[in-house]
């Protein structure tokens, strides 16, 4: 646990001033996301840069250290029955906030408890003239000046180094049942938005091979009654078939092929896809394993509302985020130059172009 | 306190010409150039601050909005958009030499899908007409701001708009799915999606609450909820405020997120009930509004412990709404809070700061003591749960000096709120009215950094300018004159002062 504010903007100014580029690196866990860093470049390592600066469970916030681990702050929380709502995935040990925000990582309940950044409340950001700026702050309603805390997510470091973030945290809810269908990809898509629609404690829909599984938390009482209306079977071990899912561990995840996530408009038919699949967000993210081409994902994202990454594996030195029009890629570019105008920060990690 | 200045006959010449360009292609009626009409445009809901326009136009498609912004960036004139009026920060206040975009004819919901339960719309769609379309599909829009019934989404997104809900359902930030905008070169952009979110960089959250000097937007995408099963309201009060903002901790530590927690003071109390009969025990120092709603069961579990609560940490009364007509009422009390202080005063001013709520008990009795100073009563509202306080100054603007020394109580209630970790505006934005605190809350490198920015969109600088960020110079002349807190970071870097011939 230790403060290395200082050194860190060190290392940014010297790297700026001799025109160096700098590798953002947490725990390093994340580094089959986005695309490789392009030339020469040394690592900025905030791994040691990491502990909970404040933790106020009355007022539901906690400001930490970007390096700080999500297994640290999942454990504080825990002690008070408090939770990250986001369920950021933990690949292990060293996953640490920081780069859980620059990838925009959130778990099953992201539709009905919120993402990373719907819980972000501040950061303190080292731009890339080594200034050390603070946005937002660590109240949950704060309009003063451009919200810039919350744009770091999925901006995988381009815009800076976060060192510190605040976040809005929730008590655990009373109770959890899992409830499981079987039943086909088509007919439990009609089952997850028919169920999004309805006033129930719904905190997680997805399908695998055969079987919906819908979360229920909330009020004991609550859980029970919509458990009765909808109900299927109980699933035992819910917990550990959860925190496999959010941490990426399930065996879907379990493959050498490489992996696409479609975030997409959540009443999208079954897609005309072959290879492995699963569907999470109450059908908003669907997951596919196999070898596609990249034109025809795109295009398939597109006609579904949606976007899509080539998540893991593939050609890392392609574009692996959904393109951009042409405006918004010049927009990008020149808020990338407004924080990093020598472009300091992770280039092309994001896209080649930024 | 702001007065037209006298125009130059180039101004009128300009106002000529102009008018004459946009009436070629909207129509002539919903192009203002004389006095008399613009005179409703020259300011939002904080009337204290008032600018009379160059000129308003009313556009009724994108087309025309688009050639709007295309002639004014070619020829360097301001634009302020505007949507319903109803903001409270000045941040629509016309700009002398510049432009009203007036968003008002983009009234259409456009789609509403109840399968993936989403509404499309245009700007000037009112708030609650969303939820009022969407009520038979059994949906409803989140984010319910007080001016609710006339508050426009498209200013919902400008300004990120609250509400008594946000605790538990968000900001209009975490309720927007995407947003087509035009930037000042008139450029039609759309970011998000229909999807949850977006590759890159969230421009999304960057956009939302960017208060109009990024972009005007046409077009909205958010999100609707399943309308809960019931809602019930538990209304309690205490003989101090410090008790009841105990309670409020204590509900959040039970593990309980209530829908709305409000909580007034006993001087908002007695305007209040005075006002809407609502049934307040007048003899409180301190009342507490909150709200639970969701299913049938889970409000009948969480009502009896929030009872019991009350009951527990010394409610001096405790009573829940027992049909829909007593919930209305109850709430009616506190919804009408602000003009019914407007009763007890020839004037009122709205503060917006929001505060770590432990800090409460504090920042209310400093309150107070600056209220003996000034010589100026003090009522307060507080969005108890997420922290955001609403104290209402209470003054009459005819007698000679006292706007200023109002000006100045609101001033230092928002150091007040930065000094205990919080910020300086929860909900109503900065717009032109808070520009001079800012400087309490962002240190020179900040502010270069969001002109910066704001330049990444608008390289003239000619959306809404003089809102929102004040220029450098202004920071530190406020800071040099009367400042007694530092920002909340130090200034590392100095050397960078080239932001100051902007903004």
């Amino acid at each position: 646990m230790a403060d290395q504010t200082s050194q860190l903007i060190e290392q940014v100014r010297a790297a700026a001033d001799a025109g160096r580029t700098l590798a953002i690196q947490g725990g390093g866990t994340k580094a089959f996301m986005g695309r490789a860093i392009e030339g020469d470049h040394e690592v900025l390592s905030l791994a040691e840069h990491n502990g909970i600066v404040s933790y106020q469970p009355v007022e539901l916030v906690m400001t930490a250290r970007a390096g700080t681990s999500l297994t640290e702050l999942k454990a504080a929380l825990a002690e008070q029955n408090q939770m990250l709502a986001f369920e950021p995935p933990v690949f292990s040990d060293a996953s640490t906030l920081g780069g859980t925000l620059a990838t925009n990582q959130s778990g099953p309940g992201r539709p009905w408890w919120g993402s990373v950044r719907d819980h972000v409340l501040g950061v303190r950001l080292i731009n890339g003239k080594a200034e050390h700026l603070r946005f937002g702050g660590q109240v949950m309603k704060n309009v003063a000046g451009y919200d810039v805390s919350r744009m770091q997510a999925g901006a995988f470091g381009g815009l800076g180094v976060m060192s510190e973030i605040s976040l809005k945290v929730l008590p655990k809810p009373a109770m959890q049942r899992t409830l499981v269908t079987e039943c086909t990809e088509a007919e439990a898509l009609k089952l997850m938005n028919q169920r999004a629609g309805e006033p129930k404690p719904i905190t997680a829909a997805t399908w695998y091979e055969g079987k919906l599984y819908t979360r229920l938390a909330g009020a004991a009482s609550a859980v029970e009654a919509a458990a009765k209306a909808w109900g299927g079977s109980d699933l035992d071990d819910a917990d550990l078939f959860w925190s496999t899912l959010a941490n990426q561990q399930h065996e879907f995840f379990n493959t050498e092929q490489p992996i696409w996530r479609l975030s997409i408009n959540s009443k999208t038919p079954e897609l005309n896809l072959e290879g492995t699949k699963l569907v999470d967000w109450g059908g908003a993210q669907r997951w596919y394993a196999g070898e596609f081409d990249w034109e025809q994902m795109v295009s398939i994202a597109k006609l579904s509302g949606g976007q899509v990454s080539l998540y893991r594996g593939g050609n890392r030195n392609a574009e692996v985020l959904h393109p951009q029009a042409q405006p918004i890629q010049a927009l990008q570019q020149r808020l990338k130059a407004s924080f990093d105008p020598s472009g300091v920060f992770n280039p092309g990690r994001a896209y080649s172009w930024l | 306190m702001q007065t037209s200045t006298a125009r130059t006959a180039e101004q009128f010449a300009q106002r000529q010409s102009l008018a004459q360009r946009f009436a070629e292609f909207i129509d002539p009626h919903y192009v203002i150039a004389d006095e008399e009409t613009l005179k409703p445009y020259e300011c939002d809901g904080l009337s204290a601050y008032c600018e009379e326009a160059l000129i308003v136009v009313l556009p009724e498609t994108v087309e025309q909005a688009q050639r709007v912004l295309q002639i004014c960036h070619a020829e360097g004139v301001p634009v302020v958009a505007r949507g319903a009026g109803t903001g409270l920060c000045a941040g629509a206040m016309p700009h002398s030499e510049g432009v009203v975009l007036s968003m008002a004819k983009f009234n259409k919901i456009l789609e509403i899908d109840t399968v993936s339960r989403a509404a499309r719309v245009q700007p000037g769609v009112r708030n609650l007409a969303i939820s009022e379309s969407a009520a038979p599909m059994g949906l409803y829009y989140g984010p319910d701001p007080s001016s609710q019934i006339a508050c426009s989404i498209g200013g919902n997104v400008a300004e990120n708009s609250g509400g008594v809900h946000c605790l538990k359902y968000g900001l209009t930030v975490h309720n927007l799915l995407s947003v087509q905008f035009l930037t000042m070169e008139g450029e039609l952009l759309t970011i998000g999606s229909e999807g949850l979110d977006s590759c890159g960089m969230d421009l999304m959250a960057l956009f939302t609450g960017s208060e109009g000097l990024l972009g005007v937007v046409t077009e909205v995408r958010v999100k609707l909820l399943p309308r809960p099963e019931r809602a019930q309201v538990v209304v309690a009060g205490f003989d101090n405020v410090t008790k009841a903002g105990d309670a409020v901790g204590e509900i959040i530590a039970q593990g309980i997120i209530p829908g709305g927690l409000e909580m007034m003071d006993g001087f908002a109390i007695q305007a209040a009930e005075d006002f809407a009969k609502a049934g307040y025990p007048l003899d409180a120092q301190a009342l507490l509004l909150c709200e639970v709603d969701g299913t049938n069961e889970e409000v009948d579990e969480h009502i009896a412990a929030v009872e019991a609560l009350f009951h527990k940490l010394g409610a001096t009364s405790v009573r829940t709404s027992q049909s829909e007509e007593e919930r209305a009422r109850l709430w009616a009390g506190r919804k009408s809070a602000f003009p019914a202080v407007g009763r007890i005063s020839p004037d009122y001013y709205c503060m917006d700061g929001t505060i770590p709520r432990g800090q409460l008990s504090h920042v209310l009795l400093e309150m107070q003591k600056m209220s003996d100073h000034y010589g100026l009563r003090v009522a307060n509202v507080f969005h108890a749960g997420d922290g955001n306080l609403h104290p209402l100054i209470l003054f009459d603007a005819n007698v000679p000096g006292e706007l200023e020394r109002t000006e100045e109580f609101g001033g230092k209630i928002l150091e007040l709120c930065v000094e205990v970790g919080g910020c300086i505006t929860g909900e109503h934005g900065v717009g032109y009215e808070k520009l001079r605190q800012m400087p309490a809350q962002f240190n020179d490198a900040e502010i270069v950094q969001f002109h910066e920015l704001k330049r990444a969109f608008d390289q003239k600088e000619l959306l809404n300018p003089g809102k929102g960020i004040p220029t450098l110079r202004s920071c530190q002349e406020y800071r040099s004159l009367d400042m007694n807190i530092t920002p909340n970071a130090t200034v590392e870097s100095q050397q960078d002062t080239k932001g100051a011939t902007h903004g």
